[in-house]
């Protein structure tokens, strides 16, 4: 246990303590907490005590949490009350670099970009894009040292997410390690490691910018095809996106399709090691993947939360709550309400109706790409149990700092083979 | 009790006979029709009950509310008769009803 202090307004404690705070003086907030994995009390008590819950003062201004599962599929299916328009996580964005992008967007505007951008995640890409990344993640399986120990992330998991995002936008294979830097650095924290001011985010994001533009002027004078960025360039509704919105769609599209999978990717290791006698029943019979792959993102939940802004004043769970107040719907709880999901904090991976989990929402903003997403991650899973008897956790993971992306940076591990 | 006839699109045909009273997503559900995901588990939310209902039906069903609209309006393979089947409740009037299961569920 972290012995950090906070000592900002009641004298020292321990703040990843959930039962150090008054009520209403608790923050879930605090990117530290998910980087120290200790934020799942936090919630376990709102839940109980408090599961619409509203906090004064953070830095990122006041704000509710809801942390139920019922309450944030209300939330997450009313887009007329709570908006995505402006932006979707709880940290601000700069006023002067807002990235327009259809997460980000209420109807009918988000309609018409995501109808434009949908086929490339449709079933027919999808069938095509199935023998290219098994392939991709043969090669990389192929490659891995067995028996010595390795990052997890850099070895796996990034470069399988990345190499998929170089297939959806037919992205130059040898420049594809721009896309996981791109990825990065438009989530980062400042002072994490990756980015320490805007300025430095804006640069590389137009150089981002940038590159996107050169593909698309290439890809506008061809005839169409079905990667992402010819989809955009000839699509009635995006092909005069002015270069902000391009850039944001783009984000969009990478940070969804990179950390989410990536960190689910990672999840599925550890969480099969912590288990060991899920493990076992998956090297039994691996016909339980498919259901496995819904159960680790679950268990995962990549990204822990969706901000929204009520339009109306509006009562939720019993709360009033007022126009323009920024809603927070904590999916990384709501997956673990026992009141919906059986022994939720347990991994089970033949579990009943896995798929009805939050983290991929609900409503008209639901993962454009979960299809996708489960697509490589049953792959990846049906290659490595082809190959590898064990992947042993060997070292403490290493989180990240980040109440949004949750997720890993390091998991050192060994393989052994059958 | 009524009869329903799921048809996949392979050309699989499944014929339940069903108590009314539940959706046909769920009837779907506990006989074991493939191709009904039901994520949100009949909210409205997730769109993965889509079928194409038999064009005799059509106009035996209320008509999609604003959510069910919504959902469906994000989908670029909806066509004329698509409806999302949690959002059908099977009563008398439906015996014989036929749906057709989409390609995109498959
Ligand atoms: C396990 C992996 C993934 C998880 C957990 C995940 C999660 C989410 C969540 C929570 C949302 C927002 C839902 C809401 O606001 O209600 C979302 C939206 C989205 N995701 Fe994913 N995602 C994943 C993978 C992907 C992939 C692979 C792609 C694309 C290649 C992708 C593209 C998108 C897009 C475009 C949206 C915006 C949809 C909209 O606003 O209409 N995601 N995702
Ligand atoms: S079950 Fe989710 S929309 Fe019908």
């Amino acid at each position: 246990m972290s012995t950090a202090v906070d000592n900002t307004s009641s004298g020292e404690r321990d703040i990843h303590d959930p039962y150090a705070y008054e009520l209403d003086e608790i923050d879930v907030s605090l990117d530290e907490r998910f980087e120290k994995n200790t934020f799942e009390g936090f919630f376990e008590r709102l839940r109980k005590e408090d599961p619409v819950h509203y906090c004064a003062e953070s830095e990122n201004g006041p704000y509710w949490s809801v942390t139920r599962f019922e309450d944030i599929m209300k939330v997450d299916t009313s887009h007329g009350i709570f908006s995505s328009e402006g932006g979707i996580t709880i940290a601000e964005g700069q006023a002067d670099f807002e990235l327009p992008m259809f997460i980000a967007m209420d109807q009918p505007k988000h309609d018409e970009q995501r109808r434009v951008a949908n086929p490339v995640v449709g079933p027919m890409n999808l069938k095509e894009m199935e023998p290219i990344i098994r392939t991709r993640v043969q090669t990389i399986l192929d490659s891995l040292p067995v028996g010595e120990t390795f990052n997890w992330v850099d070895k796996v998991s990034i470069e399988l997410t990345t190499q998929m995002l170089a297939t959806l936008f037919d992205f130059p294979f040898e420049d594809r390690a721009k896309l996981t830097r791109w990825s990065d650095v438009a989530t980062a924290a400042l002072g994490t490691g990756i980015i320490d001011t805007e300025e430095e985010r804006q640069a590389e994001l137009i150089e981002c910018l940038t590159y996107f533009t050169e593909l698309w002027n290439q890809r506008v004078n061809e005839p169409p095809r079905g990667d992402l960025i010819s989809m955009l360039c000839h699509g009635k509704a995006t092909k005069n996106m002015d270069p902000m919105e391009y850039l944001g769609n783009l984000v969009l599209l990478i940070v969804g399709g990179n950390d989410t999978t990536r960190n689910s990717l990672t999840g599925g290791v550890l969480a099969l090691n912590e288990n060991p006698a899920e493990y076992d029943k998956l090297r039994a019979d691996t016909s339980v993947i498919p259901n496995m792959v819904s159960e680790i993102i679950r268990w995962q939940t990549p990204l822990a939360h969706m901000r929204r802004i009520a339009l109306e004043d509006t009562i939720l769970n019993g709360k009033h709550i007022k126009k323009g107040d920024k809603v927070v719907m904590w999916y990384v709880s709501g997956n673990r309400d026992e009141s919906v999901i059986a022994d939720a904090e347990k991994f089970i991976i033949d579990r009943a109706k896995a798929r009805n989990h939050l983290s991929f929402g609900f409503g008209i903003h639901r993962c454009m790409g979960n299809k996708l997403a489960e697509m490589q991650i049953n792959i990846a899973w049906e290659e490595i149990m082809k190959r590898f008897k064990n992947i042993e956790v060997v070292g403490e993971p290493v989180r990240i700092r980040s109440a949004f992306v949750k997720g890993y940076s390091e998991l050192p591990v060994r393989l052994e083979a059958w | 009790m009524i009869k329903v006839t799921f048809i996949e699109h392979s050309g699989d045909v499944h014929e339940i006979e069903t108590e009314t009273g539940s959706s046909l997503m769920e009837v779907a559900m506990n006989n074991d029709v493939p191709g009904i995901d039901a994520d949100c588990g009949g909210g409205c939310s997730c769109a993965t009950c889509h079928v194409y209902v038999d064009s005799a039906w059509l106009d035996k069903l209320s008509p999609p509310d604003a959510m069910e609209e919504s959902m469906l309006g994000l989908n670029t393979m909806r066509e004329e008769n698509s409806r999302l089947s949690c959002q059908i409740d099977t009563s008398d009037e439906l015996n014989g009803l036929v749906v057709n299961l989409p390609e995109f569920q498959g």
